[in-house]
């Protein structure tokens, strides 16, 4: 069991350590005191809703038919608004342990501009707890701290799907436990103006992993907010999360991050109108998602994906950016190479975390040195670590390819075959070495059997996957 | 919508003369010219050459974002870069797909260069020329090229061979129905990129330099003055056009006052302000506040404000502020310090409400969560736009 010792930070005024929490939960007999989201306090509690519109097509700027009247600049939309506004109100009612917008910030010279920030006051001086970080699918553990513990001031406002299609907000609606809402709640630890954090149905305590649901709900969010400034992001465990409850975070940053400005190459499109490029020229790689027909498509395509890195054991990071029009996905392997010594103290000294933000270019520094002397020559070294080397990134993506190829078939609809039914006798393995196994590996791996059950959708996907690893192949 | 159009007239004319409607409709290029200090960032100017390129009438255009031609084929990453270029204040030149009135998209070369004040140094406006790209290949995906014998063919062979003959049809049509699930699920063939080629890059330069000498010349009928690059470094008090525009987009009436400038002036006003209270924007930018008070506004909220400012705090007051023609209304008043990149202190922002109006917007949000929401703009506007270098300074 690989576990490594980290000093977490703290997401909310009622994260306790967790050996004072078990006390504390022994000793409490009925009611908290704490206002929190759990049975003791929830009854009548009430918060604001915003119920989304759900979105099936991506709205065109003009329709085929002639344009839409729309504004010249869209002002800051409703969301943005609500999501700004409780959040100013949270920090004049004091409820963060430090003002974020008092920390220096810079970007660093250089092509990416990485964007460097000093933080002392973010990483408490506590003693550390151990991670375990060899496990990317925990059961949840309601002795751990979890986002029910949260005080209700913490919360800014339920986040759901409105029934009729239209956008709607109640200043204070009631909270339906049966139905077990999903809350927008601050960060009290922010590493950036307006950092808030995404737990789906968080009375339902599901532990720290992407459903279709869920990763659905958070590219309803970034897309309603409609500003390529507001950014959601996802940490697996092993990638990084501190807490096994289902959360995503998001901030404003009104400056690109590095990690979208590098460039891509396209993969394929899949049979949803998804394009999967991979990242070119960056520290981590990674796979950018685009396009879909709808944004449902898009958001099932990246879910597949991350739900077989999940089952792999693979950790994960992913970084849903521009209105939720392009998600970045990124495999990492740091904190395994973290617990067994693989990485020089001179990273480990700098104590920064690659999650999320620090993988698409935001580096939160405690030390003043470490922000003096940060250059796009060190954030790259430090990014490098946590990549997958090229050759298990290509196994990985094998995986995930036919993850998305299987999970577009399903949702194909008329899976005509191209494949006939005929018997599928493979021949001698001779035409099979015909080519380097590695530009295919999901093809050999696979028995011809299940391979001609797969509808057209899942070969068409397949083999424009080989065909871009051999022309990538012939071009090296 | 007829008082904004009214705004970008009278602001274009001001600085060049009605007369450069005339000499830029001369030009025969495709170019649009924005002004980045009039909220949304609107086209000003239209030229012929793009109205007949895209299908719109000048009324459908002037007075609207850039982004209205954009499409879902158009480059997340291309327009990303084109809106940092804007907030940095640099010249680009990328090849973008855009959408005609009637839907169809189309490649073209865009080249946007900047003019700038000759005495502030301000970005005064953006200038944007398009060289629709004139396709020669059909490029595909990794630039293999599927409908061509030779290589595709042998391509086939190959994938044949590795994927089982048998599960696989034999069939070569087959296949390229099998490709084909690639293409454009619209039924558009349009490439997935595209480049221009040195003529048209060549077009474009010299479409550029043509309207900068355009614009030049007649800035100097006004005496406000432009020139293609950055002449003077812009002074004290100074708000970015990237600022402008982000600020553009608060819908609240709110003021930037700067304290370290002396008597504290107001540096920034936001259209709402200015029509809460009946005064222009050149009349009220660079004058301390205190206009806004009047014969019966209570003194010892003035001082409320005053030490909530030297305290470095927030506070929100009621107070009776007068309106240009000398009526009075009562201001809920939120003031708040600002911090830029640095951690310090920027500006103060002031957001007024007038008291007795709806006390909720359409949406419901409450007076004072949309003042909140108001200051978490600006904040993050502010911070965010101070990390960078700063504008260029060529």
């Amino acid at each position: 069991m690989l576990r490594i010792k980290r000093v977490p930070t703290v997401v909310s005024n009622y994260q306790k350590e967790e050996t004072e929490e078990a006390a504390a939960a022994a000793r409490r007999v009925s009611g908290c005191g704490r206002n929190c989201l759990n049975k003791c306090c929830i009854q009548g509690a009430k918060l604001p809703l915003y119920a989304f519109k759900r979105v099936n097509k991506f709205k065109t700027e003009m329709g085929v038919h002639g344009h839409e009247v729309r504004e010249p600049e869209p002002p800051v939309a409703f969301l943005d608004s609500l999501v700004l506004g409780e959040w100013e109100d949270r920090v004049q009612r004091g409820l963060f342990r430090y003002d974020v917008t008092a920390c220096e910030t810079r970007v660093i010279p250089g092509q990416y501009g990485f964007i460097a920030q000093l933080n002392e006051g973010r990483h408490l001086k506590k003693r550390p707890t151990e991670f375990r970080v060899d496990k990317v699918l925990q059961p949840f553990d309601g002795n751990k701290f979890n986002f029910t513990k949260v005080g209700q001031e913490e919360v800014l406002f339920q986040f759901e799907a409105s029934e009729d299609g239209e956008v709607q907000f109640h200043p204070s609606a009631p909270i339906d436990v049966e139905n077990s809402p999903s809350v927008v709640a601050i960060n009290v630890s922010p590493i950036e103006y307006g950092h808030v954090l995404l737990i789906p149905r968080v009375l339902e305590c599901l532990p720290q992993r992407i459903d279709r649901d869920s990763f659905l709900l958070a590219l309803y969010m970034a897309a309603e907010a409609g500003n390529p400034y507001f950014r959601l992001g996802y940490n697996s465990l092993g990638a990084f999360a501190t807490i096994n409850h289902l959360h995503f975070q998001a901030y404003y940053m009104a400056l690109p991050f590095p990690i979208e400005k590098a460039p891509t190459k396209k993969i394929i499109s899949t049979g949803s109108g998804v394009k999967i490029s991979e990242l070119l020229n960056y520290p981590v790689r990674g796979l950018v998602f685009e396009g879909g027909n709808s944004l449902e498509d898009l958001s099932n395509t990246v879910s597949d994906a991350c739900i077989c890195l999940q089952e792999n054991n693979i950790p994960y990071n992913v970084l849903i950016a521009d209105c939720g029009k392009r998600i970045f996905l990124l495999p990492q392997c740091y904190a395994e190479k973290q617990a067994l010594g693989e990485v020089s103290s001179e990273l480990l000294d700098t104590q920064v975390n690659p999650a999320v933000w620090e993988i698409s270019g935001h580096m939160v520094l405690k030390r003043k040195k470490d922000y003096e002397e940060a250059s796009e020559e060190n954030a790259w070294r430090l990014l490098a670590e946590v990549s997958l080397s090229e050759e298990r990134y290509q196994e990985v993506n094998a995986l995930i390819f036919e993850a998305i190829a299987r999970g577009d078939d399903a949702n194909g609809g008329v899976a005509e075959s191209v494949i006939g039914e005929a018997d599928a006798k493979p021949k001698s393995g001779g035409e099979v070495d015909a080519i380097n196994k590695n530009s295919c590996p999901a093809m050999v791996s696979g028995t011809p059997e299940c391979l001609v059950l797969h509808g057209s959708r899942y070969c068409g996907l397949m083999i424009r996957y080989c065909f871009y690893k051999l022309a990538s192949a012939m071009t090296y | 919508m007829d008082s904004q159009l009214g705004l970008i007239e009278q602001s274009f004319n001001n600085r060049y003369t009605l007369w450069v409607h005339e000499a830029l409709d001369e030009l025969p290029d495709s170019f649009t010219i924005t002004d980045p200090s009039i909220s949304g960032h609107p086209i000003v100017f239209a030229s012929r050459g793009f109205l007949k390129m895209s299908g719109f009438s000048r009324a459908e255009i002037i007075g609207r974002n850039g982004r209205m031609f954009q499409g879902p084929r158009t480059n997340r990453r291309t327009i990303m870069e084109i809106r940092e270029a804007i907030r940095e204040e640099r010249p680009i030149e990328v090849n973008l797909l855009n959408y005609k009135k009637d839907g169809t998209p189309f490649w073209m070369l865009f080249k946007m260069s900047l003019v700038f004040g000759k005495e502030d140094g301000r970005a005064t406006h953006f200038v944007a020329v398009q060289v629709p790209i004139v396709s020669r290949k059909h490029m595909r995906n990794s630039g293999m090229s599927y409908s061509e014998d030779g290589g595709g063919s042998r391509l086939r062979e190959i994938v044949f061979g590795s994927c089982r003959r048998e599960v696989c049809s034999d069939s070569l049509l087959d296949l390229d129905r099998v490709l084909a699930l690639d293409s454009d699920d619209t039924g558009l063939e349009i490439e997935d990129s595209c480049e221009a080629s040195d003529l048209e890059k060549r077009k474009a330069a010299t479409a550029i330099d043509n309207i900068l000498s355009v614009l030049t010349h007649y800035s100097q009928l006004t005496g406000r003055l432009v020139c293609g690059k950055r002449c003077s470094l812009p002074g004290m008090g100074f708000i970015s056009s990237s600022l402008y525009i982000s600020l553009g987009r608060i819908k609240q009436s709110f003021v930037l006052i700067d304290p370290h400038l002396p008597d504290m002036p107001m540096v920034y006003a936001s259209d709402a302000f200015l029509k809460l209270t009946g005064y222009d924007r050149n009349e009220v930018v660079g004058q301390n506040c205190r206009f806004l008070n009047g014969v019966d506004t209570d003194t010892t909220v003035l001082y409320q404000i005053k030490e909530s400012i030297q305290t470095e705090q927030a506070c929100t007051v009621r107070i009776l502020n007068y309106r240009k023609d000398k009526s009075s209304f009562w201001n809920l008043l939120h003031i708040s310090p600002i911090r830029n990149a640095s951690g310090k202190i920027a500006y103060f922002a002031a957001v007024h409400t007038e008291e007795g109006c709806r006390n909720q917007d359409r949406h419901g949000l409450s007076l004072e969560m949309r003042q909140l929401s108001a200051i978490g703009a600006i904040k993050v506007a502010v911070r965010s736009l101070s990390m960078g270098a700063g504008p260029s300074k060529s």
